[in-house]
């Protein structure tokens, strides 16, 4: 059975990634966003992980949701609270979201992992660190190629270049 | 370690379904972001679940390059809303008909 602080863990990550969906102002949902990559990290602290919730506080809350509140504090205010929502499309998706929980759950409780516990010792980050030099260093080396990528496409795509043209012809 | 591996299991599956909820229902395109950031969050949940209770480390390097590859789609992501915004000064993600730049 979980223990406390699980149950306390998923209720944070479940409520604040609900809330990150349905809160009226943008700004709130990307703090509730924050709210559900914490829990997450913490899930992954209570998984023996040390590492990857480290890696998952650092680029995750200190760097994507800081981004996104900055790009919501970009836009237009009443698009802040903007929301257009079809009546029957949110009862589709809510009948969805229902039938998929039960179907996976099902699935899940069905197959035999229901009661597989551990005591094997965490696994240390040297390993991990080891993994990437070794056996994955061509996937470190594209991943690292992909995210200079993006960054420079990024840059490239959100340039403006009217402002640009101004500046040269003054 | 008092937890079992069906707990983490069915949290990841809670998230992946308000994620997709998310995805399916919102029209806001911040809006569908931050749903795609939490379908991500619970494949990498699995990740380390499934490799915790293995016990395996594969499933720990899997999840950071998943991260990792998060942040790349997550920048690129928020360009293409701004560049959009910017053309039609709106986040409605009905709105954005043409693929003229």
């Amino acid at each position: 059975m979980a223990d406390a602080v699980f149950l306390a863990i998923s209720v944070l990550t479940i409520g604040s990634a609900i809330a990150a969906l349905e809160v009226r102002s943008l700004i709130y949902g990307s703090i509730s966003l924050m709210g559900t990559l914490g829990g997450i990290a913490g899930y992954f602290l209570l998984l023996d992980s040390p590492f990857v919730a480290m890696f998952q506080i650092a680029v995750y809350i200190g760097s994507i949701a800081v981004l996104i509140l900055f790009t919501v504090m970009l836009v237009r205010r009443q698009l802040i609270f903007f929301k257009v929502e079809d009546k029957r499309r949110r009862y589709a998706g809510v009948g969805l979201m229902l039938v998929m929980m039960v179907a996976l759950g099902a699935i899940i409780l069905s197959s035999g992992i229901k009661t597989i516990q551990t005591d094997a010792p965490p696994i240390d980050f040297r390993t991990i660190g080891e993994d990437f030099l070794t056996y994955y260093w061509p996937a470190l080396v594209l991943m690292a190629l992909i995210l200079a990528s993006s960054v420079i496409g990024a840059l490239t795509l959100a340039r403006r270049e009217d402002i640009e043209n101004e500046q040269r012809t003054n | 370690m008092s937890n079992e591996l069906i707990d983490f299991v069915i949290v990841s599956i809670a998230l992946l379904a308000i994620g997709i909820y998310g995805v399916s229902v919102k029209r806001n395109a911040i809006r569908m972001l931050f749903a795609i950031e939490i379908i991500i969050n619970a494949a990498n949940l699995n990740l380390v679940a499934f490799a915790r209770y293995i016990p395996n480390s594969k499933g720990q390097t899997f999840a950071l390059f998943s991260i990792a590859i998060a942040a790349a789609e997550v920048a690129v992501g928020l360009a293409l809303i701004v560049v959009a915004y910017r053309m039609y000064k709106n986040v409605d993600i009905a709105e954005f008909r043409s693929l003229k730049g």
